[in-house]
């Protein structure tokens, strides 16, 4: 009887479990997607799907190099002694199909280099055919197929910038002069302006003291909102409740020009302040429920001890608040490395990760490669915070949107 | 709540509360009524909105761009735009994370599910909007579709879709974004309040005889209902801010206009009509912000 019982448990659940984790499929899809893509070479993302990956990659280009290749050069490749396929040094010579079909369009022996049916006019046509055959002849060179398939070189690129014809690293070992204008193929290229390295630098200069501002400030107001006795208290709090949600949107252009007269338009520490005061009515809202709620009695005893505010801020509220100032930190900190609206207008000359992205994007969809390890270069430090602290990160939302 | 007076100076509190009010007047109150103020003035802020008038034309003197921004039809079409995000999104996402809750509830791998739907909040708009742009991409050439939708298409024997840019669906392809982005933030606020709710209640109903459909709408909604509304006022506001997954998707072209776009389309050339855009926007939100402070009331006096 019993294992019947579990069995009908079982099946009577399982609808549950194909809702929960179809829903977590549909949701993680997309995602894995993007990053598998960003380990792919610039050809098999252009070609194919990320999801083929899994196919097995020994038939790729099998049959159209059987009908252009074969005849002559054998089926392993290693027919003719002058034009072995199966060297890796001779493949490496064609990292990309185009060098192939360039190479393919000159004569060999005084005469047409394919003897059997000829290629496609039509250059992409034609690159269509030698995509696969090129995989093939990287196959048959064994050892480099891995390699090839799998790296990181559309991190590298996207890292220092590079929009050359091949990769980054491959034209830094070429030494392919007329795409590395700008490049010196040394560490100071992940300095490149244009680069995400760059930007990666640039966010995280944004980030910190935009996170910690707003916190020191709020800590400060939410003390007196929540301790202290002032005329407006009551009606200045409600204020704030519903300066949470101005739209950022109205206050770009006032800002901006008052910028422009400080001269401080493209400065990082423009940019601070505007994080601050963006941050400041959450931040204070959440601090003075924290702080509000803290025991009376502490501070009772503290006072009759002597203590001055100043003192029971610094020795009672700041670390008793330590829960609420990592929520507040963490949620902070995710909004303005995730900003893209506030650093393109106030930061524009200095790019941050989310403006760099939008930089790389080609309208014409031809360089996801570069663009899936760009994206990915963002997400690094807000995943990592996010899946590390994400406790804190849910009670600074519940504390900020139920509990009141 | 009564605060604590200790012995004070009538300075104290506005020494604590000097830094963050000063940059808060500065940052918000002061560009605000600014706002309002240049919403008023032509696109260089140097004569009244009503020198935008065309000779003519119907004119709405001083208050012109409001004129252009309710009548002008990429407006129109943003204005429509933004109802049809709420009628979709703020649906989508609360449901979507109140039934992802409920279920999630019970699974032993809870809490990795939670974080799975969770996960696109750790992400920039920007990021998202890359991830989806590549699973909507159409490959119109010769070539395999690299982009997993259009693949599934095909796979289907369905001829590929431009999803971005057939106006018929574009703008149900944005949304599922922003419900992929959001569903998250609603689940795990709504988890939260479902598992507040007292377990002997639920058992009651359960030995009472009540099937696990009455429960859910006669027992546990009724309960976490303000929990909902703090949830739909929330997404509400994130819909009617809705800006960077359009921007970075379609740019607003192909009849996805939204208004914050629009206002930041028009922010350099033309200031005055930018600026109405963004009075329209806050207009809308008042009355959330009303309903916001009405609730705070509410609880203070409770506490």
């Amino acid at each position: 009887m019993k294992p019947l019982a579990g069995l009908n448990r079982f099946l009577s659940r399982l609808p549950l479990h194909l809702a929960v984790i179809g829903m977590c499929l549909l949701w993680i899809i997309p995602t894995l997607g993007l990053f598998v893509t960003s380990f792919r070479s610039r050809e098999d993302v252009r070609t194919s799907g990320w999801w083929t990956i899994a196919r097995a990659q020994e038939m790729t280009g099998q049959a159209e190099y059987e009908t252009y290749c074969a005849a002559c050069h054998g089926n392993d490749g290693s027919a003719l002694a002058t034009a072995n396929l199966a060297d890796p040094e001779i493949v490496a010579r064609y990292p990309r199909s185009n060098r192939l079909l360039a190479m393919l369009r000159q004569d060999v022996d005084g005469g047409p280099h394919l003897v059997g049916p000829t290629l496609p006019e039509d250059p992409n046509q034609a690159l269509e055919v030698l995509s696969p055959i090129l995989t093939r002849m990287q196959i048959l060179s064994g050892g480099g197929e891995s390699a090839a398939r799998f790296s990181l070189r559309n991190y590298a690129d996207a890292l220092v910038g590079y929009k050359g014809t091949q990769d980054y690293l491959t034209d830094c070992e070429q030494g392919i002069a007329s795409s590395l204008a700008k490049f010196e193929c040394n560490a100071s290229d992940l300095l490149n302006p244009e680069g995400m390295g760059q930007a990666f630098l640039n966010t995280v200069f944004v980030t910190v003291p935009a996170t910690i501002l707003p916190i020191l400030f709020a800590a400060l107001a939410a003390y007196a909102f929540a301790w202290l006795d002032f005329r407006g208290r009551q009606w200045m709090f409600a204020l704030l409740v519903g300066l949470q949600i101005i739209p950022l949107q109205m206050t770009l252009v006032p800002i901006s020009r008052l910028y422009v007269q400080l001269g401080i338009q493209n400065t990082f520490f423009g940019i601070w302040l505007f994080h601050t005061g963006f941050g400041l009515p959450y931040a204070i809202y959440l601090m003075r429920n924290f702080i509000g709620s803290l025991p009376r009695e502490i501070f009772e005893s503290a006072y009759l001890d002597g203590a001055t505010h100043w003192t029971a801020f610094r020795k009672l509220v700041l670390p008793l608040s330590l829960p609420a100032i990592a929520s507040l930190g963490i949620f902070q900190f995710l909004w303005v490395w995730n900003d893209f609206l506030v650093a393109k207008i106030f930061l524009n000359a200095h790019p941050v990760l989310t403006v760099q992205v939008t930089n790389l994007i080609d309208p014409r969809g031809g360089n996801w490669h570069i663009l899936t390890g760009a994206a990915f270069l963002s997400f690094l430090i807000p995943m990592i915070v996010f899946f590390a602290f994400q406790r804190y990160f849910v009670r600074g939302l519940l504390a900020g949107s139920v509990k009141g | 709540m009564t605060p604590l007076i200790m012995r004070q100076g009538r300075l104290a509190p506005w020494l604590y509360l000097l830094p963050a009010l000063f940059i808060m007047l500065i940052f918000i109150v002061y560009p605000t009524l600014n706002t309002i103020y240049l919403s008023f003035l032509d696109a260089s802020s140097s004569q009244s909105a009503a020198t935008n008038c065309v000779p003519g034309d119907s004119c709405w003197g001083a208050f012109e761009n409001y004129h252009y921004a309710l009548t002008n039809p990429d407006m129109v079409t943003a204005l429509r735009n933004n109802a049809l995000w709420l009628l979709v999104m703020v649906p989508g996402t609360v449901i979507g994370g109140l039934v992802f809750a409920v279920l999630a509830d019970r699974v032993r791998y809870e809490s990795l599910a939670k974080s799975i739907i969770f996960m696109p909040m750790a992400i920039s708009f920007i990021g998202a909007g890359i991830i989806w742009r590549f699973v909507y991409y159409i490959e119109t050439g010769s070539g395999e579709q690299i982009g997993l939708l259009n693949a599934v298409l095909v796979a289907l024997g369905a001829p590929p879709q431009a999803f971005l840019s057939n106006p018929a669906i574009n703008n149900f392809a944005l949304m599922l974004v922003g419900v992929w982005l959001w569903a998250g933030f609603c689940m795990t606020i709504l988890s939260a309040a479902i598992k507040g709710l007292s377990a002997e209640v639920l058992e009651a109903a359960r030995v009472d005889g009540a099937s696990e459909w009455q429960l859910f709408f006669r027992i546990m909604l009724p309960l976490i209902l303000p929990t909902v509304t703090v949830v739909i006022t929330t997404m509400v506001i994130n819909v009617l801010k809705i800006f960077d997954i359009v921007f970075v998707m379609t740019g607003g072209n192909y009849g996805t206009e939204v208004i914050a776009n629009r206002m930041f389309k028009l922010i350099v050339t033309d200031t005055g009509r930018s600026m109405a855009i963004a009075v329209i926007l806050i207009i809308l939100t008042i009355p959330i912000m009303i309903i916001n402070i009405r609730r705070f009331r509410q609880q203070e006096a409770i506490r």
